[in-house]
């Protein structure tokens, strides 16, 4: 689409320091900090950026968090500083809604991930549709993509495409995938898709695959890769993306991204943001073991802690309950609901 | 005693599962069943069920209302087509119960608001199911006192839901955050819907946030809560408190779970039974007012 800056590049780079990386920071970046990185990202090279809460449009909640700063001063804060790069943003049906998607559009946003459970794109054909009559690089985001078999995963990319996508995700939303099960993910796409149609991966690093995962997806023909600089994103991080260009270079693959710029970002102005390290830990490392939702991580660990309960059992219950992005509410209720059982004091005010 | 003729229009889940609950009923009676699919599983079952059936929509309905006595209609088809629906069966003078979000007459929570609305009205909106499982509770918050905001998030079992609502996602949060306002008596309000396809399908589950303008009383704000869900209860017996009523500075969070009776769906799809339990019994109220000779259903020209 020519809302988007390709010359030179074989892959898109799409970061998501501004929108994944809002989890990583409790969604507070203030307006400030973010027309900051937008800037870098921008000089650097990187063709698009996503900006929003870490839940996207309509985020703004009890259950996912208040951010510092309404999303249409965001938009406006990182439209101010942008030359290149095209602004990108989350709408996840049955949290966000058309209207916020027409407002993202008045603010400057030209491009979304519309994102349902990997087994639920007949959710958003009136979101995609939406979408696309803006005139919006419009995306479909399969999230939790592990739970979706191959041959399941590609009719529902189908559909995706059906709706008025022009490029479907793989969301590896746990960082759960080995490169096989990319690998297996995108092909099994590549063959029921348009030809016209773009496949993207989204990675996270909880077990620490998260480049190998996504050059294993562009050597099936994924052409889409969203990362974050420094890794800025829920659980152990996005695909961390000066590392990301650094590979690509090194492999001949052009993303047309400045890698020193990057890395100067990355130690200068990302890692110097984070209030925890985001990286491989305990935690974020049960996530992809066990197939939990990424953005879990920081509402267990304040919920393990409230109640007593280790966050690791919390999130491994969570796993084999089969809970799935969107239902912070449940670790909550399930911390309660264990306290109980192992006959803990839960009467907290 | 003689039943309220009552005809069903949408042949889905929602309307499947109506012929069950109306069967039982001691007011209403299921005479007809609507739809627009002739193949359609859903109107072969109402037929097996002894119901009459049409596939040319409401319009192969209407020349049968009169004849067969039809005083009661449930639309459980879309938002989109229901204002053209209830037009035309108002004029027929039909009181419509509106299972779509369309709401164009007033929002209903039985236990809520039910009473007031006797009377009053020839159309009436179920909102959603998660507005049906999760109002209440707001109201038994707010009924205390004053809740600035309500959030509630409803996750449903992915088999439990129907293509109409996942191609109008955005209708049900629209119409179930105004409910939460209008019905529930919060000053501002928010609902989100997780559908999940978990194997086995999970049990419909809600939480329910009220933040109260001043320190919550839990002692008061428990004890209501408690008699709203013995209120529920009375025709949804699934309707359970699973945690809470947590307190943490001046938020009330109260999870809960919704099991189905299993008539048409099994029993994980309380979202489904707790819609037309709601349904149901609205009707059943307004069954007793005509019986009883309270209300008179005259054709009226319905504002679309």
């Amino acid at each position: 689409m020519s809302v988007i800056n390709r010359e030179g590049r074989q892959v898109l780079v799409h970061d998501m320091c501004l929108r994944d990386g809002m989890h990583a920071k409790r969604e507070q970046i203030s307006v400030e900090q973010m027309a900051t990185v937008a800037k870098a990202l921008d000089q650097a090279g990187v063709p698009m950026l996503q900006v929003s809460h870490g839940g996207g449009l309509g985020g703004n909640s009890l259950q996912h968090g208040f951010a510092m700063h309404s999303n249409e001063e965001y938009w406006d804060a990182v439209g101010d500083v942008i030359t290149q790069a095209t602004m990108s943003t989350l709408l996840i049906p049955g949290l966000g809604t058309m209207d916020d998607l027409r407002v993202a559009y008045q603010h400057g946003v030209r491009s979304v991930h519309v994102a349902t459970h990997c087994t639920e794109a007949d959710t958003s054909p009136q979101h995609i549709a939406c979408a696309r009559e803006l005139g919006m690089d419009t995306t479909g985001f399969l999230m939790m993509a592990h739970l979706n078999n191959p041959e399941g995963l590609a009719q529902q990319g189908k559909l995706m495409e059906s709706y008025g996508a022009k490029t479907v995700y793989i969301t590896d939303s746990a960082g759960y995938m080995l490169p096989a099960d990319v690998v297996a993910r995108v092909t099994a796409l590549r063959e029921v898709l348009l030809p016209e149609t773009e496949i993207g991966f989204h990675g996270h690093n909880n077990m620490g695959m998260s480049i190998a995962n996504s050059i294993a997806a562009i050597e099936a023909g994924a052409t889409r890769i969203d990362g974050s600089v420094g890794g800025l994103g829920a659980g152990a991080g996005n695909t961390p993306v000066e590392a990301f260009v650094a590979v690509c270079d090194r492999m001949g693959i052009s993303t047309g991204c400045d890698l020193f710029g990057l890395m100067d970002m990355a130690e200068d102005t990302i890692f110097p943001m984070m209030e925890h390290i985001v990286r491989v830990d305990r935690s974020s490392l049960t996530m992809g073991y066990a197939g939990v939702y990424s953005t879990f991580l920081l509402h267990a660990n304040r919920i393990g802690e409230k109640y007593g309960i280790p966050p690791r059992d919390i999130l491994v219950e969570l796993g084999q309950k089969k809970m799935i992005g969107g239902q912070e509410d449940m670790i909550e209720d399930t911390a309660l609901t264990m306290a109980k059982k192992r006959g803990l004091n839960i009467n907290v005010a | 005693m003689s039943k309220i003729k009552c005809a069903l229009i949408g042949s889905g889940n929602i309307g499947t599962d109506l012929i069950y609950k109306i069967q039982r009923s001691e007011f209403l009676e299921p005479v007809w069943m609507v739809g627009i699919d002739p193949e359609s599983e859903g109107l072969r079952r109402a037929a097996d069920m002894g119901l009459k059936t049409t596939a040319e929509g409401v319009d192969g309905l209407l020349p049968h209302v009169l004849e067969d006595g039809v005083q009661i209609a449930f639309d459980a088809t879309s938002a989109y087509v229901h204002a053209e629906n209830s037009r035309k069966l108002n004029a027929l003078g039909v009181f419509m119960v509106d299972l779509t979000p369309a709401a164009i007459g007033p929002l209903c929570v039985p236990p809520v608001n039910l009473t007031e609305l006797a009377g009053a009205t020839m159309n009436v909106n179920m909102i959603s199911c998660a507005g049906q499982a999760t109002i209440p509770i707001v109201n038994a918050v707010a009924r205390i006192q004053d809740v600035d905001y309500a959030e509630i998030v409803a996750s449903l079992a992915s088999l439990s839901i129907g293509p109409g609502t996942r191609a109008n996602l955005d209708e049900f949060t629209y119409t179930t955050s105004n409910a939460i306002c209008k019905v529930g008596g919060a000053r501002r309000g928010k609902a989100l819907a997780i559908i999940n396809p978990a194997d086995p399908p999970m049990i419909m589950r809600n939480t329910i946030s009220c933040v109260t303008d001043a320190e919550p009383d839990k002692e008061k704000i428990t004890e209501s809560v408690m008699a709203m869900i013995g209120e529920v209860q009375k025709y949804v017996p699934g309707y359970k408190l699973v945690n809470g009523p947590v307190f943490e500075g001046n938020k009330v969070v109260v999870f809960m779970e919704v099991a189905g009776l299993g008539d048409y769906l099994p029993t994980y799809a309380g979202n489904l039974d707790i819609m037309t339990a709601a349904g149901c019994r609205t009707a059943e109220m307004f069954a007793q007012e005509i019986l009883a000779g309270r209300m008179e259903l005259k054709p009226t020209e319905a504002v679309a």
